[in-house]
């Protein structure tokens, strides 16, 4: 692995006000690789997700705690969003387009589809009564502009 | 949220300025079905160009309001969705069900506007 060029965990109640503050402040520490406004979308949108799946079903609106753990490499960014929720029975079920277990409350199934194409690569570990760990990566490819100056 | 009644033509037209994830798509999902549910508009029309944030929150709340639009027998169009949004769209083969265009279908109809803001 290249060098280390930052670290950074956050831990915030399952509360969904913080899907917002979750995204916002992911892309403030992933700015700092200078990446481009649609890459950082990609992120926001991915983390975003992320983070509302743990809300959502892995404590579904009780109270718990949301761990995101981020580490910076020279033109890579690693995320990880941890809940101690219900877990993931069948995680290839999970990640198949369209699938949801919660349809009746407007959930379209697309997180973990949406999560899969806008970063470079997903990762799922979960538990069923322990938790889930979503580990994701993605490629920063503008970093490094002044290389090619 | 803005909301435009075009009594005549029996149009609702609805302008969303807020980010949409899980967080604000509750709310916006309430005031979105009180109005169709008491306009019973013969077209809803849902322009996104003031949205800057979206995930999948919004996929279903789309086929939500599809699913009560189409219930009082009206028809939905989605327009002005930025490319991040369209992104997403497409993944869900929304594009399939619901018309969504580039452009204002109904620039000009300002002094029949009767305007609502919350
Ligand atoms: N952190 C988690 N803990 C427990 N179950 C989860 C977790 N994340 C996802 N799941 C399960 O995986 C399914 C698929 O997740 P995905 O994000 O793809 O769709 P969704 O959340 O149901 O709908 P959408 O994200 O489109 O609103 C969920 O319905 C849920 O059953
Ligand atoms: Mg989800």
């Amino acid at each position: 692995m290249e060098n280390l060029k930052n670290e950074m965990k956050l831990e915030f109640l399952s509360k969904s006000a913080n899907e917002s503050f979750a995204r916002v402040t992911i892309a403030a520490f992933a700015a700092q690789l200078d990446p481009t406004i649609e890459e950082l979308a990609d992120i926001k949108t991915s983390v975003s997700e992320a983070v509302t799946n743990a809300i959502v079903h892995a404590y579904s609106g009780s109270e718990g705690i949301i761990k995101i753990h981020s580490r910076l490499y020279e033109n890579l960014i690693e995320i990880e969003v941890i809940d101690t929720g219900v877990g993931i029975e069948n995680i290839e079920e999970a990640k198949t387009p369209l699938f949801t277990t919660k349809g009746s409350l407007e959930r379209s199934g697309m997180g973990f589809t949406i999560m899969e194409s806008f970063m470079d690569e997903l990762k799922v570990e979960s538990v069923v009564g322990l938790g889930t760990k979503i580990y994701m990566k993605k490629k920063i490819k503008s970093s490094g502009k002044e290389l090619s100056l | 949220m803005k909301v435009e009644h075009f009594v005549e033509e029996r149009i609702l037209k609805i302008l969303i300025t807020e980010e949409i994830d899980h967080h604000t798509s509750s709310k916006i999902r309430t005031r979105m079905d009180y109005e169709i549910l008491r306009f019973r508009p013969k077209k809803v029309i849902i322009d996104l160009k003031n949205v800057k944030f979206m995930d999948s929150a919004g996929v279903g709340l789309m086929i939500g309001r599809y699913k009560s639009v189409k219930s009082c027998g009206g028809n939905l169009e989605i327009e002005n969705a930025n490319s991040k949004l369209m992104k997403i769209f497409e993944m869900s083969g929304l594009p399939k069900i619901i018309e969504f265009r580039n452009t204002s279908e109904l620039q000009g109809f300002s002094n029949e506007i009767e305007s609502i803001l919350i």
